[in-house]
């Protein structure tokens, strides 16, 4: 699955090296299996921070409180 | 895995198909235009949730099957040179050009390398500083902030025995082109939501309203597929034509602000040739003027040479939405994973090959939730 170029998927940041922005790296989490990305386009992202990881570049934080965004949707619907 | 299991809900599913049920009263027509999201229909069987009105065309968003032959040929030649590593995304090795593909010239000792990222390629041009490191950069604006990354890191650390083969190209003039031509069939769009992380979605606004066609960025799990459907057929259902986000958790209207600033930086917009498309004008991104040094094919003068498409592959009119990969007489017998007409039934993103992939039978959909 990782090996498909253009999937993009979720994984939790355990931990990150390099101080320079550009250079930034994370250990990313994908449910048991651990890859390193680049954080580079995610400057504002931390350790335990869910994000979306494409061809080794972490390129979107999820947003914890839009996740939840669907259910509410769902929940909404069913009481109109 | 969070983030993942909770959108695959059947309960959840079932409750958007219901209402989509309710509220449709016409036939509509939607294209999504990620293959990502085309394989998650496919596989998890969306398409047969749906109301009979409801039809969901494939669109463009597969960059390995857009690729054209003219730039598979010149990675060809490229990847045959002695004195050159080509990496490569592993998509496009079984990717026929005009006589072969990739694998082939691997197997007759081309040196032909898959990387998992562009920075891989970059480390190998270091490795190997005697050899000349040719990375094949194929992607819509997702893969472009990792592409402007090698480019940018290469030139920074001085790594001159890198260049770049790049057939990177942007979806909103692909938009365009559907929308243009003659025998339109969308009506409503499903946006790719990974290439919005990137660009946001403002350039959408003048699509949408120029032809009053409803966009809805979404997301790749069942439930944001289902939920964007929603949202594009209650536009349909009264007449707006707006962009909309369902890929909130993911996509800020503004898109991503450093990959989009190391993407103008590195790259400039110049025309392209799309397979099937045609070439569609400021529709790819090649280097700037300050990265030529990294653009291989100055770099090792490899010809620009027009060369026809196979006539017996009808990937253009898949690529279109105007075929399904199952009305093609090729599929399945002549065509296959194994031995590809064309990069549509190659591409983990292509329409053919998830059909080939989980509806070759009158199939069982993988089923939503107990499949990861």
């Amino acid at each position: 699955m990782l090996g498909q170029m253009c999937l993009a998927i979720p994984g939790k940041i355990t931990s990150i090296s390099g101080d320079d922005e550009l250079f930034r790296m994370g250990k990313i989490d994908f449910g048991g299996i651990e890859k390193e990305a680049s954080l580079a386009y995610v400057p504002e992202a931390k350790v335990g921070d869910y994000v979306i990881v494409h061809v080794g570049f972490a390129i979107s934080r999820l947003d914890e409180e839009e996740a939840n965004q669907v259910f509410e949707y769902l929940r909404q619907m069913e009481e109109a | 895995m969070k983030y993942l299991d909770e959108y695959r809900d059947a309960e959840g599913a079932h409750k958007f198909a219901r209402e989509i049920a309710r509220i449709t009263t016409r036939p509509w027509t939607i294209m999504e235009v990620c293959g990502g999201q085309t394989h998650a229909i496919v596989k998890f069987g969306i398409d047969q949730l749906l109301p009979r009105e409801v039809t969901l065309i494939h669109g463009p968003g597969c960059p390995v099957c857009v690729t054209p032959v003219e730039l598979i040929d010149q990675a060809l030649e490229l990847a045959a040179r002695p004195e050159v590593i080509f990496c490569s995304f592993g998509d496009m090795l079984r990717v026929p050009g005009s006589k072969t593909d990739l694998l082939a010239v691997k197997a007759s000792g081309g040196d032909v390398r898959i990387v998992y990222s562009p920075l891989d390629a970059v480390n190998t041009a270091v490795k190997n500083p005697g050899k000349e490191v040719v990375f094949f950069g194929v992607g819509f604006e997702t893969t472009a902030p990792a592409t402007a990354m090698a480019v940018y890191q290469a030139a920074h650390k001085g790594v001159k025995n890198f260049s770049l083969l790049s057939s990177h190209v942007l979806v909103p003039p692909a938009l365009e082109a559907l929308l243009n031509a003659p025998d339109r069939r969308v009506q409503g769009f499903l946006a790719a939501g990974h290439v919005c992380t990137i660009m946001g979605y403002e350039e959408y606004l003048p699509i949408a309203a120029k032809h009053r066609v409803p966009i809805v960025v979404t997301g790749f799990e069942p439930l944001d597929i289902l939920q964007g459907i929603l949202m594009c057929l209650q536009q349909l259902e009264s007449g707006r034509a707006e962009v909309e986000n369902q890929y909130t958790r993911a996509v800020r209207k503004e898109g991503n602000l450093p990959a989009r600033q190391l993407i103008g930086e590195v790259f400039r917009v110049v025309p392209r040739q799309w397979r099937g498309l045609g070439e569609i004008p400021l529709s790819g991104l090649g280097l700037s003027e300050s990265y030529q040094a990294f653009d291989a094919q100055r770099k090792f003068g490899v010809a620009q040479v027009r060369v026809p498409e196979s006539a017996e592959c009808l990937s253009g009119l898949v690529l279109q939405g105007k075929l399904n990969p199952r009305e093609c007489p090729a599929f399945g017998s002549r065509c296959t994973p194994e031995h590809p007409l064309g990069a549509t039934m190659v591409s983990s993103e292509g329409a053919c090959a998830a059909y080939y992939r989980y509806r070759r039978e009158p199939a069982e959909p993988a089923g939503i939730q107990t499949h990861h």
